[in-house]
């Protein structure tokens, strides 16, 4: 276990020696840190509306301005980040599990089931991710679940086509014959041969696609099909500046702001992972 | 006693073009404490014939008829659960290229805890065990090579990791394929006599799959030769080699450039090719490429008796 440990530091020192890993690490930490502690950071409530501080600009006292029903703007996007960060990471993590069972029944099972789930991931593919949040959010109405199920339908058959692809390749490599000959059964195969090997990427991949949950995430919630108002949102802060965007930019900065820099640290931190983990894709020369 | 008695096995492989009969009637005896070996060319059904005893013929290809006994169990009929209980237990496989036959992303001693999951042993029983098992296939300081990976390994200390795994349950069936066909030659002889030592320590009997006559030769102590699906001719190897009688057996013992006397551009073949095998000739199956063909070998197919040195072959008196 001591040698894992180790190998996790060796990686993680490979990250931070690359500057845009290090970047990437920094920004993701800073935006994860500003959620958990936003009740610290931020001294106002995000949703304690005062009417005499309306449309204020940034000050000491509201680092990022108020909105036209005079909240703490810091402290509205630094809650929104928890709505953004817990949607991306949930979501994200069940899409992978789904996935993965899914890949791995589709590449390692009979051809006839194999069949079923790629006409399933073809089939959910086929609706555009905007129509299929409509159509959900219309049928369960807005909510945090409905944007998570949304995300989850939308990542799933992605993963689990890189899966089953993969397992088709694995499936018969003689190192999985040699485990099935010394006994080894359908579970512990696709347990301790099949799934460490096909893991890697994805786990690259997922990290990578955290940024588009988020968009996702703040995208419905602009919409007003993402969380209910009050509760502060990146997507919904961005509604609240956008009609207003010529006079007081503020706000549509609070919402877009944290966007942006969640984007490029999970895009840069997804990215070092591929250079440090996936030696073919390692920049020639 | 014999380990393990195949009696009239037939395996076809459903394809476009229709049946392939992929061994046609294979009758041979692995008797115990014994090194038989198989061989033949390259799609005469060797591989086929160990997927088969395993029970990991691919999806299209299904045993037809006959029988494969082992201990009180007809193969044949076992349940895949069933067989995956004895598969690594009682019968255990080395596979011909060590480069792919170990995991690459997990460790030599997490796979070899593995192999062990049947068993009631705690961690660090299983652990020294593992030690046990590679110390005596002879790798150099075992406790360190359980925390290191495949690729940290030579091919023939690879290949001597398999071996070490296919022993741990200490089967009563070895079965290996081809298993020295992938290490240069001094590393072949150096595997030949560690599984010759671990035979005899074990005392389990050994299938033992090639195409090197001299490997046979040298391991073995019964032969079966195998053309086109069919067993052609089987005996000791003694018998064997000083007295083929199979013209199939005679010309391939020809054909070995170990025997060759002088320098010569022109190693001896057997002319023609092994038929199609999904269109069986009614006769004997080597007819074509016969030297010693006659009317009778086009019309009706040799039997082979039961026992002793036997030949599937008109011409030979049995």
């Amino acid at each position: 276990m001591s040698e894992a440990a180790s190998r996790a530091y060796g990686s993680l020192r490979r990250i931070l020696a690359e500057p845009l890993g290090m970047l990437g690490v920094v920004l993701v930490l800073l935006m994860i840190g500003g959620a958990v502690f936003a009740d610290l950071l931020a001294a106002a409530e995000p949703n304690k509306i005062s009417p005499r501080d309306r449309f204020l600009g940034p000050s000491l006292t509201h680092l990022l301005g108020t909105d036209q029903l005079g909240r703490d703007l810091f402290s509205r996007a630094l809650h929104g980040g928890r709505i953004a960060l817990s949607v991306a990471l949930i979501s994200t993590a069940a899409s992978l599990a789904i996935g993965v069972v899914l890949g791995l029944i589709a590449g390692y099972g009979p051809r006839w089931l194999d069949n079923l789930m790629i006409l399933l991931f073809d089939a959910i593919k086929s609706f555009p991710t905007v129509m299929l949040a409509l159509a959900l959010v219309t049928l369960f109405g807005p909510s945090l679940t409905a944007v998570m199920v949304v995300v989850v339908l939308v990542n799933v058959p992605g993963y689990g086509r890189i899966i089953r692809t993969q397992t088709l390749a694995l499936k018969s490599a003689q190192f999985v014959t040699a485990a099935q000959s010394m006994g080894a059964g359908t579970v512990r195969v696709l347990r301790v041969h099949i799934l460490p090997n096909v893991i890697g990427p994805l786990l690259i991949l997922a990290s990578m696609d955290i940024p588009v949950v988020v968009a996702i995430e703040a995208g419905l919630s602009f919409l007003g099909l993402g969380v209910r108002p009050p509760t502060p949102s990146w997507g919904a802060i961005l509604n609240d500046g956008f009609t207003a965007i010529r006079d007081t930019p503020w706000i549509a900065i609070a919402g877009g702001l944290p966007i942006i820099l969640i984007t490029l640290g999970f895009t840069f931190l997804g990215e070092t992972l591929r250079d440090v983990f996936d030696p073919r894709l390692k920049r020639q020369g | 006693m014999n380990v393990l008695e195949i009696q009239d096995l037939n395996v076809t492989f459903a394809t476009e073009g229709g049946p392939l009969h992929a061994l046609r009637n294979v009758s041979f005896d692995v008797p115990e404490h014994r090194i038989v070996g198989v061989v033949g060319e390259s799609g005469c059904g060797k591989s086929t014939l160990i997927n088969a005893i395993l029970g990991l013929l691919a999806d299209n290809g299904q045993v037809d008829s006959g029988r494969i006994l082992f201990g009180d169990h007809d193969l044949t009929r076992l349940g895949p659960l069933e067989m995956q209980s004895l598969r690594g237990l009682r019968i255990s496989t080395v596979f011909q290229d060590p480069m792919g036959a170990l995991n690459p992303v997990i460790s030599v001693g997490r796979q070899m805890l593995h192999i062990q999951y049947r068993s009631d042993l705690g961690r660090s029983e299983k652990n020294a065990r593992s030690v046990k098992m590679l110390r005596r296939v002879r790798i150099p300081d075992p406790e360190s090579a359980l925390d290191r990976y495949p690729h940290e390994f030579s091919g023939g200390m690879k290949q001597r990791i398999a071996i070490a795994m296919a022993l741990m349950m200490e089967p009563a069936l070895l079965i290996a394929d081809e298993p020295t066909t992938a290490l240069d030659a001094t590393l072949e002889v150096a595997t030949i006599e560690l599984l010759q030592d671990l035979q005899a320590q074990i005392g389990c009997s050994v299938l033992f799959i090639s195409h090197h006559l001299g490997v046979i030769a040298e391991l073995c102590d019964d032969v079966v030769v195998m053309y086109a699906g069919e067993v052609v001719e089987r005996g000791t190897t003694r018998e064997l080699f000083h007295d083929p009688r199979h013209p199939y057996t005679e010309r391939l013992l020809r054909c070995d450039p170990a025997g060759q006397s002088g320098r010569t551009r022109h190693l001896p073949t057997i002319p023609g090719e092994v038929p199609d095998l999904r269109v069986r000739p009614a006769g004997c199956i080597f007819a074509a490429r016969c030297h010693r063909y006659e009317g009778i070998c086009d019309t009706v197919p040799p039997e082979v008796g039961a026992g002793g040195h036997r030949a599937r072959c008109h011409r030979v008196t049995p």
